[in-house]
């Protein structure tokens, strides 16, 4: 499949999933889009469906009721599709780990490919992060 | 006509969150409106409880990005209640100022958003274009873009260090500039005006009615404020005015805001002007927290929050409530978006400013059988408990 990733590293398209954060992670994301940080000069773009995105951006711990969700929009993204995960949350579950309302590790639910940690991950760790996912995709 | 279904969510492009809403429509205009929502519920007072004082002021940084001080604020003065502590004069303003400066940020997060929901990107890179400017001071005084971690009991954890006044005061003055430009732009821009004025309103005596807070109850004329209503931190010492607006439209909303940035920069330079001046610790050592209640109110962002926290002595509260302004700003919707079209009823929805993480505290389920209470009758059981058991005592 490499010289399909080859093709798709030039442009990603990235769909956001927010499954139950503190809002932080989603914001600096967003941040990521605006004049300072500008990375739409790698060619990514958000997109609002993930019919459409070959990365899919998780943050938060995954509660309960958002977990089925999850799985669905997985399955509904075209593959391959690659996840990266945003935040301490999805790493480590953070300061909610004696939560009686997360369910699983993020790991147990859907694939994922990257670790972006942090709370919330500085942009610059963000864009490090996503240079070297088109730098492995590039290989 | 017969009637239709919109679902909006819970994972719809323009959403942050994940919150799912059923719009009812006849034709173009939106009759009724349902709403579902606990996807951001991780359980907070559940947790808190569980943790020390100082961890569960990290811990309340973290129910909503956006309000990272207002929820630590609230939290530090609910403990401090409970024993009347007093904090130095300057952690006062320390305080104010990280809580002003959020409010700026958070203000400009908001017309972000709301420009990029009605289809006008500009303002939204521009608005956070000067977002990263505050992020930036905030930076330079607690170390960190968000979650500050600077508030503790009995004061402040890192002080304002007199070399970094210039700096700050300079950034101040770009933001200043830039927010009258803002405020000029809105006071004439037509797309703007077609597009927000007019558009889901909330009468005077509506927003008494649903209790509405901030920005939501100011522009329609609602004059309430926390900061002026029950002077707390160094808000008493300070020279301030309460931005109200008349019509309760979304436009007014849009101005209120754009206004208060102006009036919370005025807040900010007075808080540096005493902090070069005002010497002295940052914090107070507190040994113990007495057994007892207290109560902690703020003016966040987006309108009231307030804390409840109980201890019985030890070092960890027993329980801890949390009520954001969301909460009470969210049912406006239902006047607010009846009879609008579809095409106003996101920037209806979002002209609240709503924050599903912070309002999303508590989750209902009903059990199937009879026999067996559900866990809202176990709730209320339990409180009643605790009341007879903690006034007997
Ligand atoms: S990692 Fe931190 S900033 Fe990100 S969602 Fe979790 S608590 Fe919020």
């Amino acid at each position: 499949m490499s010289w399909y990733n080859k093709r798709l590293a030039k442009s990603l398209w990235v769909f956001h999933v927010s499954a139950s954060p503190c809002n932080n992670c989603d914001i600096e994301i967003l941040d990521l889009l605006t004049p300072k940080y500008d990375i739409e000069r790698f060619g990514i773009k958000l997109v609002g469906s993930i019919r459409h995105a070959d990365v899919m951006l998780v943050s938060g711990i995954v509660n309960q009721k958002i977990e089925p969700r999850i799985k669905r929009l997985y399955s509904q993204a075209p593959k391959p599709i690659f996840v990266v995960a945003i935040g301490s949350c999805m790493s480590s579950q953070g300061v909610f780990r004696e939560s009686y309302n997360r369910c699983k590790e993020v790991k147990e639910v859907v694939p994922v490919d990257m670790w972006i940690p942090g709370c919330p991950p500085k942009p610059e760790a963000m864009i490090e992060g996503v240079a070297k996912l088109i730098g492995v995709l590039n290989e | 006509m017969t009637k239709n279904r919109i679902p909006l969510g819970p994972f719809h492009p323009l959403l942050e969150e994940a919150e799912y809403f059923e719009l009812q429509i006849e034709g173009e205009t939106v009759v009724d409106l349902d709403m579902e929502i606990g996807w951001m519920h991780r359980g907070h007072e559940y947790i808190s409880e569980q943790k020390n004082f100082t961890q569960s002021i990290y811990l309340v940084e973290r129910i909503c990005g956006i309000c990272s001080t207002s929820h630590p604020i609230a939290c530090v003065r609910a403990i401090e209640d409970i024993d009347n502590l007093e904090i130095p004069i300057r952690a006062k303003y320390i305080r104010s100022l990280v809580g002003e400066l959020e409010r700026i940020h958070s203000h400009l997060l908001w017309l972000g958003l709301a420009g990029h929901f009605i289809g006008y990107d500009t303002v939204w890179m521009w608005a956070w274009k000067y977002r990263e400017t505050v992020l930036e001071m905030m930076e330079i005084i607690s170390g960190n873009r968000n979650h500050y971690g600077m508030m503790r009991v009995g004061g402040v954890g890192k002080d304002v260090k007199p070399k970094d006044i210039p700096d700050l005061l300079d950034k101040l003055d770009m933001i200043d500039e830039k927010m009258e430009m803002i405020a000029k732009v809105a006071n004439d821009d037509p797309v703007l005006k077609a597009r927000l004025k007019g558009v889901g309103v909330l009468s005077h005596e509506q927003a008494i009615n649903y209790c509405a807070t901030g920005p939501t109850s100011r522009a329609s004329g609602v004059p309430g404020d926390v900061r002026r209503d029950d002077p707390h931190d160094a808000y008493g010492m300070l020279d301030f005015d309460v931005i109200t607006a008349e019509n309760g439209d979304v436009y007014d909303k849009l101005v209120v805001r754009v206004l208060e940035i102006l009036e919370s920069s005025k807040i900010i330079r007075q808080c540096l002007d005493k902090l070069s001046e005002v010497e002295g610790p940052i914090l107070n050592n507190v040994e113990e927290i007495s057994p007892g209640e207290g109560i902690g109110r703020y003016e966040a962002p987006r309108g009231e929050v307030f804390h409840y926290i109980r201890s019985d002595g030890s070092n960890r509260p027993v329980r801890h409530k949390v009520r954001a302004p969301s909460y009470v700003n969210i049912p406006t919707y239902e006047a607010s978006c009846k009879g609008i079209s579809v095409s106003d009823a996101l920037i209806t929805l979002a002209s609240v400013d709503p924050c599903y993480c912070c309002t999303e505290r508590s989750l209902k389920i009903r059990s199937d059988s009879e026999e067996k209470p559900d866990l809202l009758e176990l709730s209320k059981q339990k409180t009643e408990r605790i009341r007879r058991e903690y006034n007997g005592n």
